[in-house]
């Protein structure tokens, strides 16, 4: 996976951030000049007319399942996927088996990302031992270690208690890190299956209460916010929880957020199937919701979309709703989405797209490299975007290990037809490099 | 059945005729089964079950005993052989006289012999319901082409047909009027007999 | 073309009082010599049972064998299911056995929607009730009691529930039973009134046909039937009411209450009763209560279901609703 530092790349005629057509080299690792009529001296011309160029999507919150269920993904598919979806980064969640709670599980997975070469793999550390909320893992260590982690996170599960939580806020401060919580209050959504409403009253499944979430935030923005810490709620669901963290931002507080991309396209209307594909945490929630964080989105009240990319087996997901785990995949089809739901709609330009995909999420997870700006000096990270394709979505043709997409048979907009990784192409013409 | 029948139906017999072959099926009921002391009629769903009590009366007024010749109804739904043909149906009414039919001489009444299934649904679901001394069958036309080896015991009128055609029965009390059509398949309603 | 039967909801008028029909005809069985129908000779039937439950067992069983179609039993208990063989291949062992109907209990909500549209079997698919969803059986044969005993001919024949009043009382949240009636009840017309203690409501209850109320003094004296749902003790545990005895006084059926109802108006439970909880023994053995009538209709009712479903070369009733989202 060595390429020759010198190697050169012109993407000529592309739009960066969707504005005006420019040539862009590519020198090593970085980006060496953007303008027009630029010399395709000895550079690999790639003919990007009327495509979109953004920075590298960053994606905080990323399942890659390995150490333990690499059934269902590994490091190496997962980043594969995730290139194919246009990320040059990714943050590891911590949910592994072993749990990602000591320095040696996160540089396991630091290593392994560093092997895989097609994007950067940032691990999150749990919490809490475990992900059982009762005793913290040794975050100063996990920060310490070779992956640097400044992430947080016991996703999957709730830090529901409250002295832990505020615990964990200010032992990272000392570090720079930030906990990104999982909001569910448990005792609240014990045996939920589905967003609780109109539909699961029909339909007799357990209800996963909004203000489960909504009442886990509350809590946490005024503990951030007492602590003087930093907090980041993952995969933001409720139109409830957009007030709060509009509120709690207007405070001044240091809270950010996420939005996953199935939860701005996808209602609960759709459990109606009882197709597990559907089944997913936060559930996918109303009408009413999706618009709220669309909303939301647009005006900067949730900062970053983060896919929330959840591999599953298929026989976890060929059976009974009940029985079914939770979860989708997200990685290749999170920019069509957003695209779909947000630049399609005209609620985001191009410009947001590489803020709330690229800028804010390497601000947040602190990466540097990473959602830059497209100018001359910077790192290559780059993907480009032919925003007028449309295609039907078919798992049969993912990167991921994993085919639980529940846009099977969807149109989408939007094909990344090319990624760069400090300068390197991983996806060429829509195909793995 | 209900539906409307093409001008291209004729008319085989009229209410008149319909009335004169009923009588005299119950006079040769009456003569057949030596006066109708143990006759039970069993109508099949649903014009036979109209023929059944029309020749009920008719053998009351023979006989001279009103309200004395028990009459119900048998539907055949359930014991057909070509239930695995067509969606299901719904079930019209089996009525059984409350004396039963043990050791009674029971005449099935229809409105059309045609293949003879009918009346070997019929007597399968007789088998389940009791034991007659003997069964008869009587029918208002017969039109020919037996699938089965059956017969009637009495026929209001032999109506030869091809295949081609149909034959429709009319009563008053389901339709209206009382005749029986000859029509042209495609053109009348098949009556399914 | 596949047919089955997995949600009330799926059931027009028109298909709900053609069941009824043909229960009602059915029913009449009973009094021959010979209890039993050669329709479904050569069909076989499987039961396939993941919650216990013998009652609705062996009705499903005793229906298809008056319809002398070949009945298997397959109980989740102490089989290969247990073992945690995946409702999937338990499914493809039916199919390779050559089920042409499968009546699924399930204690998850939509597995036997799951079953129905997964490709997994091609037979029909009876709910026989699943998780807290549905029990659509249950529900016929509660319209179907209800229509003999509140029509003046004493079957109702051709007739649908149109103007009936209906109480419903008890843990709405958890009851399968409550979710199939209010489809039911209200497609044939009937006007249906919830009562239950405001957490035994479920979130979202009005998109429901029916109307909720928490005091059941309040809707007694003007109903035409009260189904008194069971209530199982541990949901005290869980916090939905606070003891036994405050529930059985706000809401239970005693002998007070009954007297207060028309003097027509039934009672019916569709077992098993919790005597004392929600139903004084009083009520339970007065001639005013149906759950008695009510297990003995559930076989002339199921048969109808099974005739239907499987008597032709497709289904009589409306195809279910997993064909149109598919």
């Amino acid at each position: 996976m060595t390429m020759s530092d010198t190697h050169k790349t012109l993407l000529r005629g592309a739009k960066p951030l969707g504005g005006e057509p420019r040539d862009v080299l590519i020198e090593g690792e970085r980006i060496a000049a953007v303008g027009t009529g630029l010399d395709a001296d000895g550079a690999t011309v790639i003919d990007a007319a009327g495509q979109i160029l953004l920075p590298g999507l960053v994606d905080l919150h990323t399942h890659l399942r390995e150490p333990g269920r690499e059934d269902s993904e590994t490091v190496l598919t997962g980043t594969r996927a995730a290139a194919v979806g246009g990320f040059t980064a990714v943050h590891a969640m911590a949910n592994t088996f072993p749990v990602a709670d000591t320095a040696g599980v996160v540089e396991q997975v630091w290593r392994l990302g560093k092997e895989s070469g097609y994007c950067d793999v940032q691990p999150i550390g749990a919490v809490t031992v475990g992900l059982e909320g009762k005793k913290l893992a040794e975050l100063g260590a996990m920060h310490d270690s070779a992956a640097g982690v400044r992430v947080f996170s016991d996703d999957g599960k709730c830090v529901d208690d409250a002295v832990i939580m505020r615990r964990a806020l200010e032992y990272v401060k000392a570090f720079d890190g930030v906990i990104a919580q999982h909001a569910q209050e448990p005792r609240l959504t014990e045996g939920a299956q589905m967003n609780e409403g109109v539909v699961s009253a029909e339909l007799g499944l357990g209800g996963w209460p909004a203000v489960a979430e909504e009442s886990i935030i509350a809590r946490d923005v005024l503990l951030a916010a007492h602590v003087g810490s930093r907090v980041h709620i993952c995969h933001l669901s409720t139109a409830g929880s957009v007030e709060i963290v509009r509120w709690a931002k207007s405070k001044g507080w240091n809270v950010t957020a996420e939005v996953t991309p199935h939860h701005l396209l996808l209602t609960d209307e759709l459990v109606r199937s009882y197709d597990p594909v559907y089944k997913v945490n936060p559930p996918l929630r109303t009408e009413a919701d999706v618009m709220a964080l669309r909303e939301a989105l647009a005006d900067g009240t949730i900062d970053c979309v983060a896919t929330d990319h959840a591999p599953h087996p298929h026989e976890d997901k060929d059976c009974e709703w009940g029985a079914a785990a939770m979860g989708m995949v997200g990685l290749e089809t999170a920019l069509s989405v957003v695209q779909h739901t947000m630049v399609d709609t005209g609620l985001l330009d191009w410009t947001g797209v590489a803020d709330r995909m690229s800028v804010r999420p390497s601000a947040i997870g602190r990466l540097t490299g990473h959602g830059r700006p497209i100018t001359a000096g910077e790192p290559a990270n780059l993907t480009l975007l032919d925003s007028a394709y449309r295609g039907v979505v078919n798992p049969a043709g993912f990167a991921s290990r994993s085919r639980n997409t529940p846009y099977e048979g969807r149109e989408l907009p939007g094909r990344v037809t090319y990624t760069f990784l400090r300068g390197r192409a991983t996806v060429v013409d829509g195909k793995l490099a | 059945m209900d539906a409307h029948t093409s001008d291209a139906a004729r008319s085989v017999l009229e209410a008149p005729d319909i009335a004169r072959v009923l009588t005299r099926i119950a006079h040769e009921i009456v003569e057949r089964a030596k006066g109708a002391d143990d006759v039970v009629l069993l109508g099949i769903p649903t014009r036979g079950v109209f023929l059944a009590r029309r020749l009920a009366a008719r053998l009351e007024e023979i006989t001279g005993k009103p309200g004395r010749i028990p009459v119900g109804s048998l539907d055949i739904t359930m014991y057909r052989d070509d239930l695995r043909l067509r969606p299901a149906r719904a079930l019209a009414r089996t009525e059984i006289p409350d004396d039963g039919i043990d050791g009674r001489l029971v005449v099935l009444v229809d409105d059309v012999l045609f293949s003879g299934r009918t009346i070997r649904a019929a007597l399968d679901a007789l088998g389940d319901i009791g034991r007659p001394r003997a069964v008869q069958l009587a029918v208002l036309v017969d039109r020919g082409h037996r699938e089965l080896p059956i017969r009637a015991d009495y026929v209001g009128k032999n109506l030869p047909t091809s295949l081609r055609e149909t034959v429709k029965v009319q009563l008053t009390e389901e339709d209206g009027r009382d005749s029986v059509l000859l029509g042209l398949r495609g053109t009348t309603p098949a009556d399914g007999k | 073309m596949k047919r089955h039967l997995i949600s009330a909801a799926d059931l027009s008028r028109d298909d709900a009082v053609l069941i009824l029909d043909t229960a009602e005809e059915l029913a009449r069985l009973a009094d021959r010599p010979i209890k039993k129908l050669p329709t479904l000779r050569g069909r076989t039937v499987v039961n396939l049972f993941f919650e216990d439950s013998t009652r609705t067992r062996i009705s499903f069983e005793a229906a298809a064998k008056r319809l002398s179609a070949d009945v298997i039993n397959f109980s989740a208990k102490g089989s290969s299911v247990s073992k945690g063989e995946s409702l999937k291949d338990t499914a493809l062992t039916l199919e390779a056995m050559g089920a042409d109907a499968v009546v699924i209990r399930h204690h998850a909500s939509g597995a036997p929607h799951r079953l129905a549209t997964s490709g997994w079997i091609n037979g029909a698919v009876v709910n026989a009730g699943d998780g807290t969803h549905e029990h659509p059986t249950q529900a016929l044969l509660d319209a179907f009691t209800i229509r003999r005993h509140l029509s003046p001919d004493g079957s109702g024949a051709g007739q649908d529930l149109a103007g009936r009043r209906i109480t419903i009382v008890g843990d709405v949240l958890h009851s399968r039973v409550a979710r199939s009636n209010v489809h039911l009840l209200s497609t044939l017309g009937a006007e249906v009134t919830l009562v239950a203690p405001p957490t035994l409501v479920p979130f979202g209850v009005e998109s429901w046909p029916c109307e909720v109320s928490y005091d059941l003094d309040a809707v007694v004296g003007k109903t035409d039937a009260v189904m008194m749902l069971r209530v199982q003790r541990e949901r005290m545990n869980a916090a939905f009411f606070p003891t036994e005895r405050e529930y059985a006084r706000r809401y239970g059926l005693d002998g007070d209450r009954m007297a207060r109802m028309p003097e027509h108006a039934i009672v019916m439970h569709p077992g098993p009763m919790n005597r004392g909880m929600e139903i004084t023994a009083e009520v339970a053995d007065s001639d005013r209560c149906t759950a008695v009538e009510q297990v003995a209709n559930g076989v002339s009712t199921r048969m109808a279901v099974l005739y239907l479903l499987l008597g032709g070369n497709e289904s009589a009733v409306a195809a279910a609703r997993t064909e149109e989202s598919k």
